[in-house]
């Protein structure tokens, strides 16, 4: 994270995946490091099915708990049409981890429209900085598919440069402790995906 | 310390701080939290109320009573507390008491956008807006001081960047709860003619107090900056001002009303350009017109929707002298939009299993015409199943149905109010009453999932406990139903899509007005794990099923995928397929 800057990450999803856990654990990453963070999120009929949004920002002091269009660092999307829905808010230097897992949204479902095909390579071509990661997969082989949440914080906690000791402790602050090895394996994994 | 709250959860820490004893509510986005998270505090006696005008009055005996009280809403339920709040106006209080108006602008979950400082203006209350987290904290104890200090009600009103967004909020301990003495005094609190006349006169002298007291309320302030650009700003609009004008002076006001006139014609006037910079209504500009001051504001902000970051750069780009104060990196480009390939939207659905979904694909089926009301079920308004005509305000689906047939009386058998348990307690019943009362024939469904579902599962009267989860009096909706005159009432299982068809056939077609109980419990709450369905070869892809819009239910080519991993077993599906090719995992073919 860059000195006097705000360091913008979007999480974008679908309803269920889990994008809250994320957003938590990038906050107390910044609470430890000393920085001012604010995290946005919106309930209500989203939780219903709909598309997600968590917006973090952190650095040495922060106003508006929104990013701008055209100013996330960083989007960590956990699911493949919303990676395309949100992409314009991107700055254009920007990172983009995608997990390439698709949800069919109601059109989709009904067959009025179709999910749209190659998306990831779509996004490629625009963001030369694009990890697309299969988290369903890596956190099925874990033991559950339902941490991929976990996964995903692992690839972008060693994106982002964040010191990997901290994260497991945010982990021990912020998971049952039922599940926490489970997740530590998980976000281990995700830590060592090739990026 | 420091923690990371959201806005409605500094409200209740303030709450608990500043020594708020009685709390009521009825829930709604974006202010549902904030009771849930009072209600854990020690000390602090916390309720669901039935509707926003039962917890307002709750408040208003608390506060007369002598306890600090806290009452929440969101900004449609000052609606529903408009005659407590503009009575209770002229009472005033005894110990303070905190209205939180939680308004939500860009509508994310709410059928209007309107600007509930009107209201504060119109009651003759004072109203903060707070900025942050830290700040929503700390006007729930200056408001409360207010409240005490000039006897009146006091509004702190939220948007839903407030309530939703966290920031870091310094935590300190509980004082200031003590319980004043209850003092009668009927002149003051029984506001009969002779009695409010009196009392008018001390609100319209309260008001010149308040409006002396806005001059010095240490929630406004002047930030200095260059004075060649000055914004008059409250709430969330101050943190992006923050970042897009950082070196212009402004105006922050935490009370808007009444506004500090003094304090306003200072800062306009040692500023070149002056601007008020504000979401929905023309609220803080009006007014600084009215003291003749010239000002620019909804000439370039909209009345509708939020404004961002963006809009502030634009906006005053588009007419500043003086470009090199504001931020233009927030306006500048990033990855271009998705624009050569359609990106199919992703709206909110009724969940698998959900006990709403047979009752909407009956009522398409049937071609009602159906009143509906405000819950998870205003989805049945959408496609596939499309099968609502109207939805206004909550409970509104009972009166609108039966104003629809004394319009159009051929139209008798084909009229259906549909409405929520919830929601049926909040304000459906003295609907359902007139229709009662003035001889209606419509059938009113009520939707019983035992929950709140919209706003995240909150207990109301009909399911037997309290906010604290504590067991209570449980109402009987049958009993209930039958005590305000409707003779005709049938529960019936959400699942049981021909018995559905059937009674909603009968009970529309009978000259007497009817309700239906449609029970099962929403899907999020059943815990028991299901066997899921599966598709087989029988399959003749006529996709009847499709038609329920089921999220598990996929059209893939010439077959229909079932998705096991998000089927609950509901059955409505296998229910109607003619072929016999929907069954329970692990059945076997027969």
């Amino acid at each position: 994270m860059s000195n006097g800057k705000v360091t913008n990450i979007l999480i974008v999803g679908v309803g269920g995946q889990g994008t809250i856990l994320a957003s938590r654990i990038l906050s107390y990453l910044a609470l430890e490091d000393g920085h001012d963070v604010k995290v946005s999120e919106i309930h209500g009929m989203a939780q219903r099915g709909g598309s997600v949004v968590t917006q973090v920002r952190m650095g040495e002091k922060v106003y508006s708990p929104l990013i701008s269009e055209g100013q996330a660092d960083v989007i960590l999307a956990f699911e493949r049409l919303e990676a395309l829905r949100w992409i314009h808010f991107l700055k254009k230097e920007g990172t983009i981890i995608i997990n390439d897992q698709a949800i069919d949204p109601v059109p989709v479902i009904m067959g009025v429209q179709e999910y749209p095909d190659g998306i990831v390579e779509r996004i490629k071509e625009k963001v030369p900085d694009t990890i697309a990661v299969n988290a369903m997969q890596i956190a099925t082989d874990c033991g559950n598919a339902k941490a991929s949440n976990v996964v995903l914080m692992g690839v972008l906690a060693r994106k982002m440069g964040f010191d990997k000791e901290k994260c497991i402790r945010a982990l021990e602050a912020k998971v049952p402790a039922k599940f926490l090895e489970l997740n530590k394996n998980a976000f281990e994994k995700g830590w060592s995906v090739d990026l | 310390m420091k923690e990371l709250l959201t806005g409605n959860e500094a409200i209740a820490r303030g709450a608990y701080e500043f020594g708020v004893r009685v709390a009521a509510a009825y829930p709604g986005t974006p202010s549902t939290e904030i009771l849930e998270n009072l209600v854990s505090y020690p000390g602090v006696y916390a309720q669901w109320s039935p509707n926003e005008k039962v917890a307002l009055e709750v408040g208003a005996g608390a506060a007369i009573g002598g306890a600090r009280t806290l009452v929440t809403m969101k900004h449609v339920g000052v609606n529903v507390a408009a005659d407590p709040l503009f009575t209770l106006s002229y009472t005033g209080v005894n110990a303070g008491l905190v209205l939180v108006s939680a308004d939500d602008p860009g509508m994310h979950s709410s059928q209007n956008e309107q600007d509930n400082r009107n209201y504060a203006r119109f009651a003759k209350i004072p109203v903060l807006e707070p900025s942050n987290s830290q700040e929503a904290k700390d006007m729930v104890g200056l408001g409360l001081e207010i409240s005490e200090q000039f006897d009146t009600p006091v509004m702190l009103r939220t948007t839903t960047r407030v309530n939703h967004s966290q920031s870091f909020v310094e935590i300190g301990e509980r004082s200031g709860d003590d319980v004043k003495p209850y003092v009668k005094d009927p002149r003051k609190y029984v506001m009969v003619p002779a009695h409010a006349r009196g009392r008018h006169v001390v609100v319209e002298e309260r008001r010149a107090k308040l409006a002396e007291y806005a001059e010095s309320c240490p929630a406004s302030r002047i930030e200095w900056g260059d004075r060649k650009i000055g914004i008059i700003a409250s709430g969330i609009i101050y943190e992006y001002i923050k970042e897009v004008v950082p070196g212009a002076s402004v105006l922050k006001l935490g009370m808007t009303f009444p506004l500090p006139e003094k304090l306003i014609r200072e800062f306009a006037a040692q500023v070149d350009e002056l601007y008020v910079i504000e979401e929905l209504e023309p609220f803080l500009e009006d007014q600084v017109r009215l003291m003749g001051i010239e000002v620019r504001g909804k000439q370039l902000f909209s009345r509708i929707g939020e404004v961002n970051q963006r809009m502030i750069a634009e906006k005053i780009l588009s007419v500043t002298g003086h470009r090199d104060l504001v931020n233009e990196s927030i306006l500048a480009a990033g990855v271009p939009e998705e624009k050569e390939i359609q990106v199919p939207v992703r709206p909110p659905v009724m969940c698998p299993g959900c006990p709403h979904r047979g009752v909407f694909y009956t009522l398409s089926q049937l071609k009602m015409t159906v009143t509906g009301d405000i819950g998870c079920y205003t989805l049945g308004a959408l496609p596939p199943l499309e099968a609502m005509d109207t939805c206004i305000c909550m409970g509104a689906s009972v009166g609108a149905a039966l104003g629809m047939e004394k319009a159009h009386p051929e139209m008798h058998g084909k009229v259906v109010a549909v409405i929520g348990d919830s929601t049926f307690m909040h304000s459906g019943i003295t609907g359902l009453l007139d229709v009662a009362y003035n001889k209606g024939a419509t059938t009113t469904v009520i939707l019983d999932n035992s929950t709140t579902a919209m706003t995240g599962h909150q207990d109301h009267p009909a399911t037997g406990r309290t906010l604290s989860k504590e067991v209570t009096n449980q109402v009987d909706l049958v009993g209930l139903v039958k005590a305000l005159g409707i003779n005709r009432v049938q529960v019936v299982d959400a699942f049981d899509l021909e018995n559905l068809k059937k009674i909603l056939s009968e009970e529309a077609a009978a000259d007497e007005p009817s309700v239906i109980i449609v029970r099962r419990p929403c899907a999020l709450l059943v815990k028991e794990k299901t066997v899921p369905y599966t598709i087989d070869e029988n399959c003749i892809n006529c996709k009847k099923c499709m038609k329920l819009g089921c999220p598990a239910l996929s059209a893939r080519g010439d077959a229909v995928v079932v998705n096991t991993a998000l089927c609950t077993g509901c059955g409505l599906c296998s229910q109607l397929c003619p072929s016999g090719a929907l069954k329970k995992e692990g059945a076997g073919n027969e």
